[in-house]
């Protein structure tokens, strides 16, 4: 038995909206689980589902082998980060640590004990009599994780809890966020819409969408192995290069090109994705390549230009190789990297 | 003084305006302070006289009334229970109704708030003689209960209430539920802490409400025991500088409050932090 088991959960809003679909999923003790997804396809409502914010409309959610469908949010013993952090603004730092001891009814002695082992733990240890509203982004960030951490719960949620930060910072705590959860070892589920704190952060990986997990695994697995053209373009940055196809025969013929032995048996109109990644320059390449723009990153160059009838065409080499604006390039594909989808319904074929 | 009048136009007006309403009060402080024959023989004084502290404990021990149960102190007494208990009551109630229409799952709770707020266009003035008469079955009348109670019951405040709880964001409660907080305790910890300054102007709002009334406290009071100041002032017999000095003396607790608790008093209706 998993330590979080989602059976068939489904939340379907007062106002009619299904936010979500019959999903299951297991989530092992210690596993930092991450929900990727866009914009409104349901991270935060299932989220809040496991936290006991919304009712569950159909389904089973199991915590630590109690079914947690019916049990209150205050006693549930789940820890939940909020994207604005909503700490307790008339509340020193201390006390905002304290609250969910004192609730819990722990003697004064050790809710300083563990407090302070939090604080330092997270360095706000010179902030424990200040106000939130005295704090920066950062510090606020760091208080409503030792809020979580301080009480030792059985699980923690974050929802977006680095949206509010600038990019530099939110790099930073991504890095803490991840070595905290190892060094204290709780179960974590973290929602975000970044590809890349999500292929960063994860054990394991959800890449949601309509309200449906399209695909589970490593982060690796998932860039590897996408199921679908969904998962596929939301995976990996820059966003993999779509090209209109069709497929008979085992041959793919695309954008003036042709690919022979595909392996697939599938026949019919196709969708070829090719990572900006998994391309290389050669002498007679199967791709050509009149570039528009380019882009350098200092490590890399992003070179984005037109294949016959296909525009913003991405493709990434090294920052050493020197390429102009209005040049023609020749590309092969490396060792077959490239991915057949159905067009009728994205799901990948090859 | 100089400086703001010749620089400022508009510390001018305000000055003005000063002037006018203080001027009034101030004839009145002066002319409290002179023998009753200057006053009757020629008016209004501008400066101050020598009486002053004989025409004021003459008032406070003044024993009034029709049947003299009652000195000026006793009404001082009766109108402080009275505008604190109003006061109390209120700002309790309003606070609990509004946590209970802006919290809770209550169907219709916009239109139930509504219909609260019409109250308003229905002053106790109108419904004085239901009211009184329930009083009366609750055996209520002559007593501080009675003059408490039926003007205890404030939309205005429930209103005020109302809009800042909207105004806090739903995920102060969530996290207050996360960490434990039951029902009780996020009204304690959280809705009454945070509306600390808010609570102090609509205790300051509802003590001068509750002072100021006149027309109910006569009505269910017939004992001269329960004078209030605001019946005193109009009931008092004696001679012109006493009811003078009475009527300074009425204004000083409402000014005292405001004084005393301005400063949050400010805060909480214009609710910066
Ligand atoms: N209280 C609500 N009532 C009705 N519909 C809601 C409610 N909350 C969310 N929804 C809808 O449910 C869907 C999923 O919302 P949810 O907040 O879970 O999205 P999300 O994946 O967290 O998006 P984001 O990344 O923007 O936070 C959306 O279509 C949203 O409009
Ligand atoms: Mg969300």
């Amino acid at each position: 038995m998993s330590f979080l088991e989602l059976n068939k959960v489904t939340k379907i809003y007062p106002n009619g909206t299904k936010a979500v679909h019959e999903t299951s999923m297991n989530v092992e003790n210690g596993e930092f689980m991450v929900f990727v997804g866009p914009s409104g396809c349901g991270k935060s409502t299932l989220l809040r589902m496991i936290a006991g914010l919304e009712d569950i409309t159909e389904g089973y959610i199991n915590l630590d082998g109690i079914l947690i469908n019916k049990v209150d949010p205050s006693e549930r013993d789940v820890a939940m980060v909020f994207q604005n952090y909503a700490l307790y603004p008339h509340m020193n730092v201390y006390n905002n640590l304290a609250y969910g001891l004192k609730n819990r009814g722990i003697s004064k002695e050790d809710i300083e004990k563990k407090v302070n082992e939090a604080a330092k733990l997270l360095q706000i240890s010179e902030y424990l009599q200040r106000k939130p509203s005295m704090l920066s982004g950062g510090q606020r960030q760091r208080v409503a994780m030792g809020r979580a951490i301080v009480r030792n719960p059985k699980i923690f949620l974050f929802d977006e809890p680095l949206s509010n930060l600038d990019a530099k910072l939110r790099i930073q705590m991504r890095l803490e966020i991840k070595k905290l959860q190892q060094k204290v070892g709780v179960t974590s589920i973290f929602v975000t819409h970044d590809q890349v704190e999500a292929m960063t952060l994860a054990d394991r990986l959800a890449v949601i969408n309509n309200g449906l997990i399209e695909q589970l695994g490593t982060p690796i697995e998932i860039y590897n192995n996408p199921k679908s053209m969904f998962v596929a373009g939301f995976i990996g940055s820059p966003q993999m290069n779509f090209l209109e196809g069709e497929l008979k025969n085992k041959t793919l013929t695309s954008e003036g090109f042709e690919i022979n032995n595909v392996t697939s048996d599938f026949n019919g109109p196709v969708i070829l994705g090719i990572r900006p990644e998994h391309m290389s320059q050669t002498d007679k390449g199967l791709i050509n390549l009149s570039v528009d723009l380019v882009e350098q990153l200092g490590s890399d160059n992003l070179i984005y230009g037109e294949i016959k009838n296909k525009k913003d065409f991405c493709f990434r080499c090294p920052g050493s190789q020197i390429i102009k604006k209005g040049s023609k390039l020749s590309l092969n594909i490396n060792d077959n990297n490239y991915y057949v989808f159905d067009k009728s319904n994205g799901n990948r074929v090859n | 003084m100089i400086r703001y009048f010749s620089s400022n136009f508009s510390h001018l007006i305000l000055l003005i305006g000063i002037f006018i309403m203080i001027i009034p009060v101030w004839l009145i402080f002066a002319s409290s302070t002179h023998t009753a024959l200057i006053i009757n023989t020629q008016g209004l004084q501008f400066f101050l006289g020598d009486k002053f502290l004989e025409n004021y404990t003459k008032v406070l021990l003044y024993e009034g009334g029709f049947f003299k149960e009652i000195t000026a102190l006793k009404m001082f007494l009766n109108s402080f229970l009275m505008a604190t208990g109003v006061a109390f009551l209120s700002v309790i109630s309003s606070l609990m109704t509004a946590y209970v229409l802006v919290y809770f799952r209550v169907k219709y709770a916009t239109l139930l708030f509504w219909i609260i707020f019409i109250t308003i266009l229905v002053p106790l003035e109108l419904r004085i003689f239901p009211t009184y008469s329930v009083m009366s079955t609750l055996n209520l009348v002559n007593s501080y209960w009675g003059l408490i109670i039926p003007i205890s019951a404030s939309a205005i405040a429930t209103l005020f209430f109302r809009q800042f709880y909207k105004t806090i964001p739903d995920e102060l409660l969530e996290s207050a539920k996360l960490d434990g907080a039951n029902t009780w305790r996020f009204f304690i910890d959280f809705l009454v802490p945070l509306s600390k300054t808010m609570i102090v102007a609509m205790f300051i709002f509802m003590f001068v409400f509750g002072y100021n009334q006149y027309l109910w406290p006569i009505l269910v009071t017939s004992s001269e025991q329960y004078w209030t100041v605001v019946m005193g002032l109009k009931m008092m017999s004696g001679s012109i500088v006493n009811k003078f000095a009475f009527v300074i003396m009425s204004m000083i607790p409402p000014v005292l409050i405001i004084i005393v608790l301005q400063k949050y008093f400010i805060k909480g209706i214009f609710q910066d932090k």
